[in-house]
């Protein structure tokens, strides 16, 4: 992969890359629990973990302001994590019970959290982004100086709707940051094999929109375009495209064996690449945490996963006359 | 040779207009392509060329015209050397005396109101009327709403600047600004979407299909996204918003822009589909559809556009959705239809009171929720019924309102419910094949005839 050079490291303190790493490990550590109540029948259908993704919603979550909102595709735990939604209600949403974040009737591609601003969770390629662009016509009617990240993948990239919001989000100068997080794979089809295009981000120059290209496994690097994507947007500019470069280290969902690229390939990345283990690095090299500082974390986040597990366990199943309600408003 | 003038048609629909002005006088040499006259349709002034050259012999219709029929000979043009005088003095001349009078019912009407609307749970008895066309009432339906509430805004091609392709929103944006009246670029897909996500974020959209032929386009969004989400987000977050536009056959416009998709739409949990046929029902129920917290499907006709009903004069009128409106009572059929569906229904009903039959006539208005209940009530009051549509027969409006008869009123029937629709063809363009694929008047009242056995 052809990841950037961090041009220059910016400040930052042990706090934050703490943060950072927490928040990160919340995710991996909560997906890996994920993959296992579905291997063990807890989660049905379809479940489609973040693995490796992680520095791209805490980077961008880093940059976001209370009261911006996010948008994004069924790959959707790690976005709620990042967004402070509670892992409990993600985790009950998976397990299809009342104590979902839908009260059961979502699922994993399907959840959502008005109080934080997390408009979902859409299962249908693509779909979320003129939807994202809507968020954000709606906050530039209402003048009130919101950012919406829009979230979608190398795959989504491809459908025709991208391109029909890009000109109308450029057209009306919507404050929206479209982020293509570009892990490479469209279920099995590499990007090289959907697109002769260098570059995905670049394809916003048709539409007049403005974006870059970014490490998305080094946290700090996200976080700092994020932070110029979005003083672009509340600055009035209109719209900016991220093209995050990262990796999912799963198969497209728990039922992809992932015969399409080599073993050698994610494990090349894991050892290489990783992004909570370069955070990871940077806290012990540069003397902001001792090992045991980071166990003390590992040990926090594996409670709230346990926990989390627990409850979506113990929450019942939804009431039967759940099936009629929340249909009309 | 003199060369007749007629009244041209200038779009599929038009059927007569107004001869606003003559730009050319008698005696006056013409050439192909110089503007002879203006023209105003319903939507539009649009300006008359010459196709032929010659002189202007005689101006059969006067500017200032009103009601003049297409095909009406307007106007004689003389070939060079021929004189006036030679016209053969067509039976045309006594037209534009009589070319106002169509327009005539139109206000007409004002005065018999009160006969001719004899009961309406829509609105108090002793209500006022005023005539106005569909168009009128769904333009004065979305000004009121959006008066009263700052988040309704209208979107879609043509909507603003252009003062909508079929003249719906003509003036919205004079009064409202293009912050609440947006034109769009052509990406139904794509402002569909934007649409449903500024209703996620606390507008309230009315979209605007040019025609919903093109809606098929943004398919996913009305029923994926708009009609799903409440749903799927445990009740926190839904759509409520309109998505409105022409439905159906209009005039000649071939298979893929002459489709009703009624039963579509009908068939989603989630959306409310509300299909208009009088002025009085585009406008009462496009006021409930803006306030309605739900996704609303709302299909308007084009042939119902330039149709003047009768309205009630009120301040805050609406209808409210689920509500069947008995627009002819009768006791020996029960005939159902909603929009354009309901001239055939009409139509036939006067007719068969002719032959002695008579038939009570619902108006659906609101396909979901559907008001089954009037229709079973007056089932078991007529024992036959009667469904007519445009859409398709498979899958159709009419099979399932046959269905929760046959359920809820089956010992009541006295002859089995027939489904009167259009043909299960493509749409054709050739006049006289588009006539034989719609249902018709004759179709209905040969249904009723069958069904009580006459």
């Amino acid at each position: 992969m052809a990841a950037k050079k961090p041009a220059e490291r910016p400040n930052v303190s042990a706090e934050e890359l703490k943060s950072h790493y927490r928040n990160m490990l919340l995710i991996r550590r909560f997906e890996e629990k994920a993959g296992q109540l579905y291997g063990m029948g807890l989660i049905g259908g379809f479940c489609h973990l973040y693995i490796g993704q992680e520095a791209v919603v805490v980077g961008l979550e880093a940059a976001a302001e209370e009261g911006d909102k996010r948008i994004t595709s069924y790959r959707d735990h790690g976005h709620m994590l990042a967004c402070g939604m509670d892992p409990k209600g993600v985790m009950a949403e998976l397990t299809g019970r009342e104590g979902g974040y839908s009260g059961g009737k979502g699922g994993s591609m399907h959840m959502f959290s008005k109080e934080k601003h997390f408009y979902g969770g859409h299962g249908i390629v693509a779909a979320q982004v003129p939807l994202g662009a809507g968020l954000a016509f709606a906050d530039k009617y209402l003048g009130n100086d919101r950012v919406t990240f829009t979230y979608f993948g190398d795959g989504a990239a491809n459908q025709g709707q991208v391109y029909e919001a890009y000109n109308m989000a450029e057209l009306w100068d919507l404050p929206v940051v479209f982020v293509i997080e570009n892990n490479q794979y469209a279920m099995g089809t590499s990007v090289a094999r959907s697109t002769k295009s260098k570059s995905l981000f670049a394809r916003g120059a048709a539409y007049a929109i403005e974006g870059e290209e970014v490490d998305g496994m080094d946290v700090m690097a996200v976080k700092a375009a994020g932070e110029r994507a979005v003083a672009w947007c509340r600055s009035g500019k209109g719209p900016y495209i991220l093209e995050i470069k990262t990796y999912r280290y799963r198969g497209h969902s728990m039922s992809d064996p992932a015969k399409y690229r080599t073993r050698e390939e994610v494990q090349k990345m894991r050892d290489e690449r990783d992004p909570i283990e370069q955070v990871r690095n940077m806290l012990l090299t540069g003397s902001h945490a001792t090992e045991d500082d980071l166990k003390a974390i590992d040990k926090e986040i594996k409670e709230i996963v346990n926990d989390a597990a627990e409850y979506a366990k113990e929450s019942p199943e939804p009431a039967l006359e759940e099936l009629w309600t929340d249909i009309y408003a | 040779m003199a060369t007749e003038i007629l009244m041209p048609a200038l779009s599929p629909t038009m059927e007569e207009g107004t001869l606003a002005k003559w730009l050319v006088k008698e005696g006056d040499t013409v050439k192909a392509g110089d503007i002879m006259a203006e023209i105003e349709t319903d939507k539009a002034t649009m300006e008359f060329e010459a196709v032929d050259e010659g002189v202007m012999g005689q101006i059969l219709v006067a500017e200032g015209s009103e009601g003049v029929k297409v095909n009406t000979p307007i106007a004689v043009l003389l070939a060079e050397g021929e004189e006036a005088g030679a016209t053969p003095a067509p039976a045309a001349p006594s037209k534009p005396a009589e070319a106002p009078a169509p327009a005539a019912p139109a206000s007409a009407p004002a005065k018999a109101a009160p006969a001719a609307v004899p009961q309406s749970p829509d609105w108090p008895k002793g209500t006022s009327m005023k005539s106005m066309t569909v168009r009128e009432a769904l333009r004065e339906a979305m000004t009121e709403e959006m008066r009263r509430d700052e988040t309704v805004y209208l979107m879609g091609e043509e909507v603003g600047e252009y003062q909508g392709a079929y003249k719906i929103s003509q003036g919205l944006l004079d009064e409202f600004g293009p912050k609440r009246v947006v034109d769009t670029p052509i990406t139904e897909h794509g402002f569909a979407g934007i649409a449903v996500g500024a209703a996620f974020g606390g507008l309230r959209p009315i979209v605007e299909f040019m025609t919903f032929n093109f809606a098929m386009q943004a398919m996913d969004h009305l029923i994926n996204s708009a009609a799903k989400t409440l749903y799927m987000s445990g009740g926190q977050m839904g759509a409520p918003m309109v998505f409105r536009g022409p439905n159906g056959a209009a005039a000649r416009v071939g298979a893929q822009h002459s489709q009703d998709y009624a039963a579509w739409y009908m068939q989603i949990p989630g959306l409310k589909v509300a299909m208009p046929w009088s002025a009085a029902d585009a406008k009462g129920l496009m006021k409930t559809a803006i306030r309605d917290n739900n996704p609303v499907i709302f299909l308007e006709n084009e042939i119902m556009y330039g149709k003047s009903f009768e309205v009630p004069d009120l301040e805050d009128f609406t209808i409210p959705f689920g509500k069947a409106k008995i627009e002819r009572e009768g006791t020996d059929v029960t005939i159902v239809s909603f929009g354009i569906g309901m001239n055939y229904a009409m139509e036939a009903a006067e007719k068969l009171a002719a032959d002695g039959i008579s038939a009570e006539v619902i108006n659906l208005r609101t396909l979901r929720p559907m008001d089954t209940e009037t229709i079973l009530a007056s089932v078991r009051k007529t024992n036959r019924c009667v469904t007519v549509e445009e859409g398709w027969p498979q899958g159709s409006v009419g099979n399932y309102i046959s269905s929760v008869i046959m359920q809820q009123a089956f010992d009541w029937l006295d002859a089995p419910v027939i489904n009167l629709t259009g043909k299960d063809v493509p749409m054709p363009y050739a006049a006289n094949l588009e006539k034989l694929a719609l249902v018709t008047t004759d179709e209905v009242i040969e249904a009723v005839k069958s069904v009580t056995y006459r």
